[in-house]
């Protein structure tokens, strides 16, 4: 079983939920954390690292010595990565998708793929919890491939927690397909009401079953429980602002350590989700 | 004109609220929404949209059942399984690379232009306004970053205006690199936990790989001291100016409330410290100019 964790917004305690969460589920669980961008979970998961790995995407490499600069390849190609200039054919790297079209269609076989390093995948484990995370590389402007190289780990015969990066597009899309439940993290403030709207459209066109958790429920109004209401999305948990909680955060600590109340809230939470899907 | 980005790494530190309040503050300039993924600056801003574009990027297959052969070479061409076993197109996995359409021996791929958002040129009470709306799940943000982007750019020179003010996408990926090509500076807001300036130091090395000049702020900074002092010490021993710290102040919540900036509650303490920042940062950029 696959459960995500998303918002829309940044910052509303996604990877706090996710990490409390899992650690909260007792044995057989999994965490991956699809924030390749901004990877946080670690900071509070302290896990060993065991494991790492470089991923990469393939790209066309020419080799000048075939091509005769016909331009197939310019055309094939829907990214505007390849430019052909004079006698010459010219990739622009950071723009491939790795779609594999150029050296297909390339009429002299003049073009075989590289490998291109986008980022890492690491593994370890803390506290009875495997643990594995991808860090793009900086510079690198696409999280897909990289998101989709650390759902490869996701096994099937364990509870999988996904901590899901902000946003409504692509790495989000990444993230979350394919889990059977999503859990939202929002805060009742007009900028967290707006991209948790979007949010539930990002879901609902996935079809996948999903409900609400309201952090700093205290801070803001009532109008994302009045929007939840007339939806009817379930909220499934409601976190109070405290300083305390914010402090810990701040230090990399657990809510379930600082409160351990959470532990058996977050259980609890498990079990109505499983028996929800 | 000086164009400055408001960026973080790690979302929620308070990029939108810092960006109406230079709206606010700044004289004579011109703003953008580059979070175009979860754009929410027009909720402070209350802008009149005077020009509504739609946003037409990449394309997506489409298998015409009545000429599939279902001989299974676009399956297996495809590394982006978006093609199921009864060649139906999931068209959110389909990255529109149009592989399938070009190898197809009969001709049955077809592929279609997508519209994947809106753009916006609006008027608002502190002046022009460029923002957008990605489609939900769609591709190419980082395009349609830059698309806003060149459109604020024209009005500001059309206006003659001296500032663009950006507000930009959290993390590191292509609407953060796409919204910091071509600026004077970026400003990182940041906030005291080990996360914040974790995605801190990710984006400013993002910033600088594309050499562009950097300065920080810290936000609700009274949550941890310790932390603050970590981040004021890694800024310094990487030569990143800090240009103000804000304390934490539940009045910032009251004001998105009202859909105000913080500036527009001029009593309030937070109001007067941003308008310091907003002052020495201006100060700073004019001094640099070439």
């Amino acid at each position: 079983m696959i459960i995500a964790i998303a918002s829309g917004k940044g910052g509303t305690g996604k990877t706090t939920v996710a990490t409390n969460f899992a650690l909260s589920l007792k044995g057989g669980v999994q965490f991956l954390d699809c924030d390749v961008e901004e990877p946080n979970a670690h900071i509070f998961i302290k896990p060993h690292i065991t494991d790492k790995k470089e991923v990469f995407i393939p790209v066309p490499e020419i080799d000048e010595s075939f091509c005769n600069a016909c331009g197939r390849c310019k055309e094939v190609c829907a990214y505007n990565a390849i430019a052909v200039l004079g006698q010459k054919a010219l990739v622009f790297q950071e723009l491939c998708h790795g779609c594999g079209s150029c050296s297909y269609f390339c009429p002299q076989e003049a073009i075989h793929e590289v490998h291109k390093v986008i980022g890492h995948v690491e593994r370890g484990n803390n506290r009875g919890l495997d643990f594995v995370h991808g860090i793009l590389k900086i510079g690198e402007p696409m999280a897909p491939p990289l998101i989709k190289a650390v759902k490869r780990y996701v096994n099937s015969s364990k509870v999988t927690v996904i901590d899901a990066p902000p946003g409504t597009s692509c790495p989000v899309i990444a993230a979350i397909k394919d889990s059977d439940f999503v859990i939202l993290v929002t805060e009742p403030t007009p900028f967290g009401l707006h991209d948790f709207k979007l949010a539930v459209e990002v879901v609902k066109k996935l079809t996948i079953p999903f409900g609400a958790i309201i952090n700093r429920s205290d801070l803001g109004n009532q109008a994302t429980e009045a929007y939840c209401k007339k939806e009817e999305i379930p909220i499934l948990m409601r976190i109070p602002f405290q300083k305390q909680i914010a402090s810990a955060y701040s230090r990399g600590e657990l809510l379930i350590d600082l409160f351990p109340g959470y532990r058996q809230r977050f259980h609890r939470l498990f079990e109505d989700i499983k028996n929800s899907i | 004109m000086k164009q400055i980005v408001i960026i973080s790494g790690k979302g929620g530190t308070g990029k939108t609220v810092i960006t109406g309040a230079f709206a606010a503050l700044a004289k004579n300039k011109v703003m953008a929404d580059c979070d175009v993924d979860a754009a929410d600056l027009h909720l402070l801003l209350a802008p009149t949209i005077q020009e509504r574009h739609e946003f037409r990027s990449g394309s997506t297959a489409f298998i015409n059942t009545d000429r599939c052969t279902g001989c299974g070479r676009c399956r297996e061409l495809c590394r982006f399984d978006a093609i199921d076993t009864d060649f139906i197109v999931d068209t959110v996995a389909c990255e529109g690379c149009a592989f399938c359409s070009f190898a197809c021996p009969a001709g049955a791929v077809a592929m279609e232009e997508n519209i994947s958002g809106e753009w916006f040129i609006s008027e608002t009470r502190f002046g022009p306004l460029i923002h957008a709306r990605l489609g939900i799940a769609e591709e190419n943000s980082g395009k349609l970053v830059s698309l806003v982007r060149q459109k604020a750019k024209q009005v500001a020179e059309r206006e003659n205006a001296e500032w663009v003010i950006i507000d930009g996408a959290p993390g590191i990926g292509c609407p953060v690199i796409a919204s910091l090509s071509g600026i004077d500076c970026a400003v990182v807001v940041t906030e005291p936990t080990l996360s914040g300036l974790h995605d801190a130091a990710r984006v400013i090395e993002v910033a600088r790989h594309f050499q562009v000049p950097v300065r920080l702020l810290v936000n609700k900074y009274d949550l941890n001291y310790d932390m603050t002092g970590r981040i004021e010490r890694y800024c310094k021993n990487n030569s990143i100016s800090v240009i103000g710290k804000i304390e934490f102040d539940r009045s910032i919540v009251q004001s998105m409330l009202q859909g105000k900036t913080i500036t527009e509650f001029p009593e309030t303490k937070t109001a007067r410290i941003i308008t310091g920042i907003w002052d020495r940062l201006a100060g700073d950029m004019a001094a640099y100019s070439p």
